[in-house]
């Protein structure tokens, strides 16, 4: 690799200013850290932790940064579509942040955000210590965060994926597609992709077996079901993309043939494994959406959830179904009338369950005390946004029909309201709700409230009339269109709505300050007079979780013996064993980190290297003693006096 | 620690123990879908030979008895070595750990040579998609074999300096799951790719 072909991208002024701004960031951050003194504190409390909860505030911390470059992705690309023949990017810069904004928001902003609830919450809604790996847990996020930077200084640094966030072959191969950016793609979705599954694997032996005495998975919280159900489609989904993207290098840096062009190389082959990892995908980021939904819904209708078998037994049937329906992304590659038939059968058949869903959270609210805080806000206008998403799904499932929307704006607006509604106001319902768990004081309301407003309205003006746009024909990933085609008037209108949505986003960064330094501190642990077993234990929770963990006898125990006047808290406290603090889950990711980025630029030998390094990570792991910690009783006692607010 | 119980094996006997085993449970789960998807993409792909060779024309079928033989006996004896362990031999667990990493070390040699006849015969990984699919399934399971060598003469150091306690046995235990579940991929290899290639 070569300087210039380092620095290459730098020659176009928009990247070289985000280039310098990067540097220019890393510079303010490490001069402040210095200068106060902090990075004992910040190695020490939370590069190194093993705790769950921290480890969840560390993917959502990084989620929302990454949500900010994948919205200003989004505004650009708005901003260059808001005028007929826009010069504000040309084709390639077009290409590529359509690519990057779809690959950030999906694996490096969705899913870390949702990761991260559950980090923070599903060892508590079971009433665990930790969960059941917790060093796995760290290397887990400090892969993630490898691959989301990985991704990050490519369009600095040798160049941005420029094939689309689905990268389809021929495209995406060697020869459309010379230079480093989708080496890039595969090796940072690679080694995030590692991350997320050992995510899967921890959370289902968490969910399986750490659960309080009592605690029947019947008896378990609707969000904990919807993780448990997430991470296995995970664990099944995303060894699929792990072969896809092996093939991918191995086709693009070795010169095999699977997807190539001649010597019997199959390039539909890449987009039938891409989608049998890509669709059940969708369904991890919905699924634990659902889940929260559920939980607020459920708690701010002051009632049980209704219908708690038949969304268990729904998400289930959802998860056997989101493998099954593949093939609906690529109706047009012809593959006969029988193949597209079925795929567009069991297509539609997805849209059952997710109906007895809706209908359940409507029947929750029937009769119910609403309290209309900010997460419950989400979640109301999530139940009609969405379900606009879902109708128009099943237009898109029509094959035949199909032909018309394929590679529309149609579509485009589609997913987004599937995902927006869905996903993004799910994690952000699911933020406000377990923030005073988390930091022991509530977002601000009002601020909440207002920039709810915000993004809901600015949604449906930006998206909307991209459904009208794509029945007139306007295609999707075109950079630029003609005067007279008359998309100009709604595409602006488009912008308008990106622009009220942006303006959200910041309301909810500035709240983050506001309420730090305004909002009066929560002292019971239980603001919202919620349900659920997280809620038993003090807020901001201590390191332990629980000093006695609580007997189970129903779902929403905690809830009736509050309204029993029992303290299952109750009882005399042990000492707790805890796991220990390392620093070998992100070093040992910096490691694959470097490993990666040569393998991008094919220097084999630092490549080797770093390969060897990283299985002396391993055989460390393997020799080190590590017989973790325990917490006294005296300590417990302490602590709990403290966060009970009696000195 | 957790209390160790004793009614169960030592490698289940504490909950840390037990979580882990059922986490690697849970992994050879999500083995079984690499290489299930491996499997898929040489199917959709050995009959797309182009120019280059067919597996009738490159199979031989010796030295993949050879391999077979060798894996499935590995296999075999490190099922005596979890016995012995369970009996508390640990001499005797200590050999048949090491006779089945030798025969793993023997099965890996063979397929190495394979690997070089095949390129000496001018069918390499580039020559098309065939090919390709074969040496990246073969490859991988060989990587794994590979990988289980390291990982095996590790835990057996290990239980040399710190003999057999409840971490010790439980890394052997699983460490014999992962073993055997290489030994049930290749017999799907051995079946589906090998004798359906030469028939």
């Amino acid at each position: 690799m070569s300087m210039e072909e380092l620095f290459a991208p730098m020659k176009e002024p928009m990247i070289l200013g985000a280039g310098i701004s990067i540097v220019v960031g890393a510079i303010a951050v490490f001069a402040g850290l210095t200068y106060f003194k902090k990075w004992g504190w910040l190695y020490k409390n939370w590069l190194t932790t093993v705790d769950h909860k921290k480890i969840g505030v560390m993917y959502i911390f990084v989620a929302l940064v990454m949500l900010f470059r994948g919205g200003i992705d989004a505004l650009l690309m708005r901003a260059q579509t808001a005028v007929p023949e826009n010069g504000l990017l040309n084709a390639e810069h077009y290409n590529e942040i359509f690519t990057t904004h779809g690959l950030i928001m999906i694996i490096f902003m969705a899913m870390p955000f949702i990761i991260g609830l559950m980090n923070v919450v599903v060892p508590l809604q079971i009433g665990a210590r930790d969960v059941a790996f917790p060093r796995l847990n760290a290397l887990s996020f400090w892969l993630f965060a490898a691959g989301a930077g990985l991704l990050n200084i490519s369009f600095v640094i040798g160049g941005s994926p420029n094939a689309g966030w689905s990268s389809y072959f021929p495209l995406a191969g060697i020869e459309f597609n010379p230079g480093v950016g989708n080496n890039y793609y595969a090796w940072a979705l690679q080694i995030s992709g590692l991350g997320t599954l050992m995510t899967g694997i921890n959370f289902i032996t968490t969910i399986m077996k750490m659960r309080a005495p009592g605690m029947k998975l019947m008896k378990m919280p609707m969000f904990t079901w919807s993780a448990l159900i997430t991470n296995i489609i995970i664990t099944f989904a995303f060894p699929v993309l792990t072969v896809a993207l092996a093939l991918m290098t191995l086709d693009r840096q070795f010169g095999t043939k699977f997807f190539a062009m001649q010597d019997g190389g199959m390039d539909m082959l890449w987009a039938n494994l891409f989608w049998v990892w890509g669709h059940p995908e969708v369904y991890i980021v919905i699924l634990p959406a659902f889940g929260i939904f559920s939980e607020v819904i459920s708690t701010f209708s002051r009632k049980n959830l209704f219908g708690y078998t038949s969304m268990v037994f729904s998400m289930v049937l959802i998860s056997l179904l989101s493998f099954m329906v593949w093939v609906h992304h690529f109706y047009t590659m012809g593959h006969g009338v029988m193949v597209n038939g079925i795929f567009s059968t069991t297509t539609m058949l997805i849209a059952v369950p997710t109906g007895v869903k809706i209908f359940n959270w409507l029947l929750t609210m029937r009769h119910g005390k609403i309290s209309f805080t900010t997460p419950m806000l989400y979640a109301l206008a999530f139940i009609p946004i969405f379900t606009i998403g879902g109708v128009t799904g099943v237009m898109l499932a029509m094959a035949s029909a199909d032909y018309q929307y394929h590679n529309t704006m149609f579509l485009v607006a589609h997913f987004h309201y599937v995902l927006i509604p869905g996903t993004v106001f799910g994690v952000l319902a699911g933020y406000h709700f377990w923030w005073p768990k988390i930091f022991g004081f509530r977002l601000n309301e009002k601020l909440g409230k207002a920039a709810f407003w915000c993004i809901a309205v600015g949604f449906n003006v930006a998206f909307f009339p991209l459904f009208i746009l794509g029945l007139d024909g306007y295609a999707r990933r075109m950079y630029t269109y003609s005067a007279d085609t008359g998309f100009g008037p709604l595409n602006m209108l488009s912008f308008a709505g990106a622009l009220v949505m942006a303006v959200g986003f910041m309301l909810i960064c500035y709240n983050i300050y506001y309420s730090f330094r305004h909002s009066p501190r929560d002292l019971n642990g239980d603001p919202w007079d919620a349900r659920s077993l997280e809620w038993a234990t003090h807020s901001p929770v201590p390191e332990y979780n629980f000093a006695i963990v609580p007997k189970i006898n129903r779902l929403d125990e905690f809830w009736y013996a509050k309204k029993e006047g029992r303290d299952i808290t109750a009882g005399k406290y042990e000492r707790i064993h805890m796991p220990n603090n390392s620093g070998a889950p992100m070093w040992m990711a910096g490691v694959l980190f470097l490993f990666s980025f040569f393998f991008v630029f094919s220097v084999w030998s630092l490549v080797i290297v770093f390969a060897v390094a990283t299985l002396g990570f391993m055989a460390y792991r393997s020799f080190e003693k590590d017989e973790g910690h325990h917490i006294e009783v005296a300590e417990i006692e302490a602590t709990e006096r403290r966060l009970r607010g009696e000195q | 620690m957790s209390k160790e119980n004793k009614s169960v094996p030592l490698e289940y006997s504490t909950e840390e123990n037990e979580l882990k085993i059922f986490g690697f449970w849970v992994f050879l789960g999500a083995e079984i879908l690499l290489f299930a998807t491996l499997f898929s993409v040489y199917f959709a792909l050995v009959d797309r030979t182009g120019s280059g060779p067919t597996g009738k024309e490159i199979f031989e079928l010796p030295p993949v008895l050879v391999e077979t033989f060798v894996l499935l006996t590995s296999s075999f004896l490190i099922g005596l070595g979890v016995h012995a362990m369970r009996i508390g031999r640990t001499k005797a667990m200590m050999v048949f750990y090491i006779l089945t990493l030798l025969l793993g070390a023997v099965f890996l040699g063979v397929e190495i040579n394979e690997f070089l006849t095949y390129i000496h015969d001018g069918a390499t990984i580039q020559t098309n998609a065939f090919m390709s699919s074969l040496m990246t399934l073969l490859g991988t399971h060989g990587a794994h074999v590979t990988f289980g060598l390291l990982w095996g003469s590790g835990i057996l150091m290990q239980i040399k300096k710190r003999g057999l306690n409840a971490k010790t046995a439980n890394k052997a235990f699983i460490f014999s799951l992962y073993w055997h579940f290489l030994d049930v991929v290749w017999i799907f290899i051995f079946s589906f790719v090998y004798l359906k290639g030469v028939l």
